[in-house]
């Protein structure tokens, strides 16, 4: 295997992180419902904390992506 | 820049710095990035000016956009630093939030560039705020401050162990803090880049190509409304994170 097939599958490989940020979310976001389900006079405290979640959970991801064009560009 | 006619997209092209002002800009390096922030400061500064300037009841389009950002920051300071010395930390904040706001959402405008989209802003942003809460913390406690990396009620054999991670995860912040920022700011541009070569290659297709591009202009049209919630997300959880880090500073956990 040549060096340039070999980044793309290792930048594709580093993708597979996106499968942890997927549970994250969806756990961030089932939570946030189930929260504003069982009280819905605390959806204004609890959506900040859910936006918090997400920013930070949708970092991981982009961690990921920024290794990714590490392998295929630098 | 778009891919004339070849078949490669040249996403990072777009973060390549190059002077700006001319040759007086040339000759002491500012690029163009320097320019956005010096113009994102000016537009901080004219919202608040000009804001703030009818100082009327009834506040109209843009003194509203002041008082809000104030009381949201004002709010996001008290709450979470807590204690009677959050304000002291308000205008350090405040500066923060606005001048990263700005830097995000001017890179949406076309023509203009997101000097947040370079590590090395970013890098030096929240090289100041971990300066800047340790220097507070060594402040208010002295050398007590040192307990914040022992936690409390651990055997005293895993000691040795918890300090180490403790003071890892303590540096870390220096690198999530900045890298948040930037790789959310560059994966946005990218993916417009990318949407955006997407137009134009498959426009030069012909009649098969047209409705594939016509999709992508929309998927292109979406990402921008998307890029500006992410803008405003980052500054506010950059924000947020710095009035974290400041409450661990004030109250040791």
């Amino acid at each position: 295997m040549d060096v340039a097939s070999a980044k793309m599958l290792g930048a594709g490989i580093a993708m597979i992180a996106l499968a942890g940020v997927g549970v994250g979310m969806g756990t961030i976001f089932g939570s946030l419902v189930t929260s504003v389900a069982r009280n819905p006079a605390s959806r204004a405290s609890v959506f900040p904390l859910a936006i918090l979640g997400f920013a930070l959970t949708e970092a991981v991801a982009l961690y990921a992506l920024v290794i990714a064009f590490i392998i295929l560009f630098v | 820049m778009a891919a004339e006619g070849s078949n490669s997209i040249d996403a990072l092209g777009q973060f390549q710095l190059h002077s700006a002002l001319g040759a007086v800009g040339g000759s002491v390096n500012f690029t163009q990035s320097n320019l956005m922030m010096i113009i994102a400061g000016l537009g901080v500064m004219g919202l608040l000016w000009m804001g703030m300037k009818p100082r009327a009841m009834v506040p109209g389009r843009l003194q509203s956009a002041a008082e809000m950002g104030y009381e949201t920051i004002m709010g996001m300071c008290t709450e979470t630093i807590g204690g009677p010395k959050s304000r002291k930390y308000f205008p350090f904040v405040f500066t923060l939030f606005f001048f990263i706001l700005f830097g995000n959402l001017l890179g949406v405008f076309p023509l203009f560039f997101t000097f947040t989209s370079h590590v090395m802003v970013t890098l030096a942003l929240s090289l100041t705020v971990f300066l800047l809460v340790t220097f507070v913390g060594i402040k208010e406690h002295g050398l007590h401050w040192f307990t914040y990396f022992v936690p409390q009620g651990i055997p005293r054999a895993l000691a040795p162990l918890m300090v180490t991670i403790e003071i890892i995860s303590y540096l870390s912040r220096i690198i999530s803090l900045s890298v948040r920022l930037f790789a959310n700011m560059m994966a946005g541009h990218v993916m417009l880049e990318v949407f955006g070569s997407f137009i134009v290659m498959l426009g030069g297709l012909g009649l098969l190509g047209y409705f594939p591009a016509a999709l992508s202009l929309g998927v292109n049209t979406m990402l921008i409304g998307f890029e500006l919630l992410v803008a405003t997300l980052q500054a506010y959880v950059f924000a947020i994170l710095t009035c974290i880090y400041l409450h661990d500073a004030v109250h040791l956990h």
